[in-house]
This record gives C-alpha cells, sequence and structure tokens, in this order.
C-alpha cells in the first residue's frame, strides 16, 4: 500500500492539534497513515505513542531548532522530505489556517494538484477524488488531479470514524529551513478554552445567537441554551461586530463552516452570508421576532417570538426532559 | 514602497451563485462585484500611503469584466492597475491562478503584495501564500492588523488556536482578514480621476510563458447542485412555543 502523509499540527507547547485523528482516520482509507510532525531536536519522540494511538503507522519527525520561531516553513520542509524519503503521493493537511499555508507553499513546491476545504477523500480507479461542499453547501463538487501528486487540505471535523491504533515505527531526520523566505513568530497567544463546551466545528448541536440578542450581557441566554443540550456556541457576524462574543465563534461565509446534527438560530435574521455556513446543518430550528425573517425559510421548527420569553421556557422545558 | 494588492471579481454573496455541471462558475447567473475583502485589502494600503510615501497597483485575473474592480480600485486611490486576463486562463485552478498572478506581480515590481484572507467565491485562502512561495518571499496570512514600515511588516495573526504575532522582512506576501480595516468609499473627485489612471491589460505572451506547463492540477469532475431546504413548522408564539419546542426535539431525538 501507498504511504498517504498526513501533516499533524502540533502546538508550541507540544500538543497535538485535533485535526490529526481525523487526518489519519481519511488516510487510513486511502494506504499507509503516516503522520509527518516537525519538531525541536528530542521533541518528537513524546509525539509518536499519541500518534500511533490516532492510528499513524509510521512517523516522520522532521527536526530543526526553528520550529517554533518560523511561520510554515519547516512544516513545508518537514513534508517535502518526508515525500521524498517515503515516496509519498498523497498529502493530506487541516483546512486550518496553518494547515492552508503549508499546503499553498507545498503544492508550489512539488508542483503538486491542490484542492481545498474537502469533506470526504476516497479512492477511485487508482486516483485521489476529493469531495467539496462550495457555496455554502449549495452544491457539491468532485475533483481529481492531473500529475503526480495530490495535495488536500481536509475541513475540520468533516470526516468521522477514527483509524486503527497502531505502534508507529519512527524515522528522524533533520531538516534545514530558509529563514529568509519565511515569516518570524514573536508571540503565541494560545486562545483560552477554559469552557467545557465542545468544539463549534465538530460539535452535534450549535446554539448560535445574533444581533436580537442586544448586548453581550444578554447574549449568555445563548449560552444557557448551549449548556442545557451539551451544545457550542456560535454567532452572526452582526453579533460579532456588536462586540457581544469572540469572532472566533463567528458563523457563515467568512466564519466557521458547521454542519451539525441541530442548529438553533437565535435572534439571527437568516442573511444569506449566515445561512452559506449552516443551511446543511441536519435540523434548523429559529427563534425571531419578525414572522417575515428570511431564517424562517429554511427552519424546520421556526417560531415566531421573543428569545427573552421562548428560550427560558425552552430550558425549563428541557430540563425537566432529562431529570 | 511599492505595494501591490490583489483584487478578485467574484459573484456577489447577496444573490444566488450558480455552478455548470463541469463546476465552472455561471457569470451570467449572477451579479459580479469586487470582493468585500479585497476593499479591506486595499484600505490596509491606502491608510500607509495616507501617510507615506507609496504607489499602490491593483492587479486581478479574471475576464474582461473584471476591469470593473479594478475601475473601483483606482476611483478609492490605488494609482495604477493590471489586469491579467487570457483565455488560456478560463477555469483556471489554484496552481494556474497563483502562477499567473505571481508573475504578473514580477513584472510590475513590488515591495509588500497585500490580499484578501481568503474569497468569498473560492474560499481557498491559499493564493496568498502559493504567490510568495513562487515570489521567494515571506507570507504572512490572516492578519487582523497590520504594520506597515519601509523595511518591514507585522501584525497579528489569527488563528483558529488563538493570535499569533508576527513579522516578516520586505519584499513579502500577506493577506487581511475582515477585521483588518474599513474601506473608504470612493470620491466624486476619486471617480473622475481614475479615468485617466493607467490600466494594464496582459495576456499569458506579455509574461512568461511557460509559467503554466509541468504543474499538477486538480480537476473539477462533477458539480451537483444540492435540493433547495423548505421551510417546515412555524408557530407564532402565544405563551407555550418553547414547550413546543422541547417537544418537537424530544420528538426527533434531539434531547
Ligand atoms: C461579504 C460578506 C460576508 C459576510 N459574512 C458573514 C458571516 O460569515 N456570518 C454572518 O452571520 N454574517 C455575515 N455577513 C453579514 C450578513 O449579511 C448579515 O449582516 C448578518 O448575518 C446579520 O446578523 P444578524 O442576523 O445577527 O443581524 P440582523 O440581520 O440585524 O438580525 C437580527 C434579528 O434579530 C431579531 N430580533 C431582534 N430582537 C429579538 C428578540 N428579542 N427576539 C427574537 N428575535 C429578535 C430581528 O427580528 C432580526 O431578524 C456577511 C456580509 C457580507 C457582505
Ligand atoms: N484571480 C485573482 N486575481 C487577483 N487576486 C486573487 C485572485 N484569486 C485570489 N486572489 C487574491 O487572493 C486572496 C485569497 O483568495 P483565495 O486563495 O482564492 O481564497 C483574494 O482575496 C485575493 O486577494
Amino acid at each position: 500500500m501507498s504511504n498517504v502523509l498526513v501533516l499533524a499540527e502540533v502546538s508550541n507547547t507540544g500538543q497535538i492539534r485535533n485535526s490529526a485523528g481525523m487526518l489519519l482516520a481519511a488516510a487510513s482509507s486511502l494506504g499507509t497513515p503516516v503522520a509527518v510532525v516537525a519538531a525541536a531536536p528530542g521533541a518528537g519522540a513524546a509525539l509518536v505513542e499519541p500518534l500511533g494511538a490516532l492510528g499513524a503507522q509510521l512517523v516522520y519527525v522532521a527536526e530543526t531548532d526553528q520550529v517554533d520561531v518560523l511561520l510554515s516553513s519547516p512544516q513545508v520542509e518537514a513534508l517535502v522530505a518526508a515525500a521524498h524519503a517515503l515516496t509519498a503521493s498523497t498529502i493530506l493537511l487541516a483546512n486550518s489556517a496553518d494547515g492552508r499555508d503549508v499546503a499553498a507553499r507545498l503544492a508550489v513546491r512539488l508542483t503538486a494538484g491542490l484542492a481545498i476545504d474537502a469533506i470526504g477523500v476516497r479512492e477511485e480507479n487508482g486516483r485521489i477524488v476529493a469531495t467539496h461542499s462550495v457555496f455554502g453547501g449549495s452544491y457539491t463538487v468532485e475533483s481529481a488531479f492531473d500529475g503526480e501528486v495530490a495535495i488536500v487540505t481536509v475541513r475540520q471535523g468533516a470526516i468521522e470514524g477514527k483509524a486503527d491504533a497502531a505502534i508507529p515505527t519512527v524515522t528522524t531526520e533533520s531538516i534545514s529551513v530558509d529563514a529568509a523566505s519565511s515569516g518570524v513568530i514573536d508571540a503565541v497567544h494560545e486562545a483560552v478554552t477554559a469552557t467545557d463546551r465542545p468544539e463549534l466545528r465538530a460539535a452535534t448541536t450549535v446554539v448560535s445567537g445574533g444581533r436580537g440578542l442586544g448586548s453581550a450581557e444578554k447574549f449568555v441566554l445563548v449560552e444557557h441554551l448551549a449548556d442545557a443540550l451539551g451544545a457550542a456556541v456560535g454567532a452572526s457576524r452582526a453579533a460579532v461586530d456588536a462586540g457581544y462574543v469572540d469572532h472566533a465563534l463567528q458563523v457563515g461565509q467568512t466564519g466557521v463552516t458547521v454542519a451539525p446534527q441541530l442548529y438553533i438560530a437565535l435572534g439571527i435574521s437568516g442573511a444569506i452570508q449566515h445561512r452559506a455556513g449552516m443551511q446543511t446543518a441536519k435540523t434548523i430550528v429559529a427563534i425571531n421576532k419578525d414572522a417575515d425573517a428570511p431564517i424562517f425559510d429554511i427552519a424546520d421548527f421556526g417560531i415566531v417570538g421573543d428569545v427573552f420569553t421562548v428560550v427560558p421556557q425552552l430550558i425549563e422545558a428541557i430540563g425537566k426532559r432529562t431529570s | 514602497m511599492k505595494i501591490v494588492v490583489l483584487v478578485k471579481q467574484v459573484p456577489d454573496t447577496w444573490g444566488d451563485r450558480t455552478l455548470t455541471s463541469s463546476g465552472v462558475l455561471d457569470r451570467q447567473a449572477s451579479e459580479s462585484v469586487i470582493d468585500e475583502i479585497n476593499e479591506r485589502a486595499l484600505e490596509v494600503a491606502l491608510s500607509y500611503q495616507d501617510s507615506n510615501d507609496a504607489e499602490i497597483v491593483a492587479l486581478t485575473m479574471g475576464p474582461a469584466s473584471a476591469t470593473d474592480v479594478l475601475r473601483k480600485c483606482l476611483a478609492m486611490g490605488a494609482d495604477s492597475a493590471v489586469h491579467v486576463v487570457d483565455d488560456a486562463l478560463a477555469g483556471s485552478d489554484l496552481g494556474w491562478t497563483s502562477a499567473a498572478i505571481a508573475a504578473a506581480i514580477s513584472k510590475a515590481g513590488y515591495d509588500l503584495v497585500i490580499a484578501g484572507n481568503e474569497s468569498t467565491d473560492g474560499r481557498g485562502g491559499v493564493i496568498p501564500a502559493m504567490v510568495a512561495e513562487h515570489l521567494g518571499v515571506p507570507h504572512l496570512t490572516f492578519l487582523t492588523s497590520v504594520e506597515i514600515s519601509p523595511e518591514r511588516i507585522s501584525g497579528e495573526r489569527d488563528t483558529e488556536n488563538g493570535t499569533v504575532s508576527v513579522h516578516a522582512a520586505l519584499p513579502a506576501v500577506i493577506s487581511v482578514t475582515e477585521r483588518s480595516a474599513e474601506p473608504r468609499f470612493p470620491s466624486f473627485k476619486g471617480i473622475m480621476r481614475a479615468k485617466k489612471k493607467p490600466l494594464d491589460v496582459l495576456t499569458i505572451a506579455d509574461l512568461d510563458p511557460d509559467i503554466l506547463s509541468g504543474m499538477g492540477r486538480s480537476v473539477v469532475l462533477t458539480a451537483t447542485q444540492r435540493p433547495a431546504r423548505s421551510a417546515g413548522t412555524k408557530v407564532v408564539d402565544e405563551g407555550n412555543a418553547g414547550n413546543q419546542l422541547a417537544e418537537f426535539l424530544a420528538a426527533e431525538h434531539l434531547i
């Protein structure tokens, strides 16, 4: 079986990012899953066991002392070295900000075909085929590759399942990275995930609030419902722009795309750009004062009403049922 | 300082956007506009120019109709524009697009390239870093704030895991997010002046004819439209809608 490379993103505190599991699962359906990491000399060893648990049969550790200093290029060089050493023709990365930067430079370097934001990858007649959901889920597009190497970035949270755990073999090489053509990292401010809530991208239930919540203080209503449902919190751009919540929670055209089992929109009008980020949810519920709000056109259950009266009643009813 | 701003014409997100079955954008089906994010990219350049010596070039690759977005940039304050247009580039994938843009940037000359973080139609978010690799210079992408100085660029980079402070020596390529800047409106004077500003039209032959050879490609096999969603139950709250919703969720096994 051919080697399929996965870039395992690692935080500056040595944490393997969540995307690795999904990517290794996808890789295991295509060939032998290989995790590639860029690490400071000596720091790779600690990553081997957890990557094996996620399904890596081989871990390729590319060592450089520049890993916390230079932007993208350590990972690009790691993948270039691994692709050559392991004659890999398929490389999977997360469709994250970091993953896309690495994929972009790598594709040019290897003169490879690049497909972005795949929600599925499969092999068909010896060809890699990627599936994409475009224009906010209005279209499903399938793409393939001309050329020897295929690079695919995979939407985070899009692939379910897990690869079988393995005891990986390990290859460690040192790489050199050209600092002159690279951006420099001065400081990292890791987002504080003090919350027990599920991650927005992978959550099975999402409760989002819009401008209709009126203020940051009143936005807690959204959080209360989310906690009653074990859901992630999202928001419209208007709510983000008004400063109710951090923009990492923005759902839509220029925010996060979610496809949960249940999406509840509170005080959100349902502008086309918001719908682009959530309309493939299995079930959509909307609560809005305005009977003509476009969100009702796509809601499986719509309530014309005030969120401040409907939602507390809903939370109470949920409490009664679950207790 | 010479700043090249990359701008793209996209179908208006306020309208219906359609693809043909071969995955090509149906340009007849919707109005084309300058991508909102590129107005912000241009604003980053213009606000630097407001108090510093800078020349700003707006650059696009796209069909003949894309001249409109360049005119808009010139009206907002860009000094000149470059339009790469060639039938051979119709339906280009990311690889071809980045190669053609990089060749045009090299020809124009640059100290800094500013792009949008991600286009609203393709949502690739990879062209800026691909262009940087072609040019052999650093990239800083997804910037929410930008500080430009004659030798150096720095800013805050926004990722799903937090923010990262970054810098790079010029020349470099950066991309900015929708939090970077609020674009100005073209003034009447700006619109009048735009008509006299230079707009260069280039084909592949004017660039490097070999740029597209030997590259791997991503090719669309099929594009299928999903059935549109339809509205389900809609109730007007008369004091019991919260309970009704809880019943609905229970019946759907969602709670
Ligand atoms: C290029 C571009 C990209 C964009 N990207 C995004 C994106 O990624 N995500 C996004 O969300 N938007 C995006 N937008 C913005 C989008 O067009 C809308 O402006 C935005 O989604 C509106 O947010 P909203 O629904 O919260 O606010 P509004 O449209 O103001 O709606 C608020 C709603 O709350 C209701 N309401 C008020 N009070 C109550 C109450 N007490 N109880 C119940 N209902 C109440 C009102 O009836 C109204 O319908 C983008 C726009 C552009 C041009
Ligand atoms: N055809 C194009 N012409 C000019 N600039 C482009 C083009 N395609 C992409 N860009 C630039 O790259 C940014 C990111 O685009 P993308 O990688 O396609 O999401 C855009 O906001 C533009 O600044």
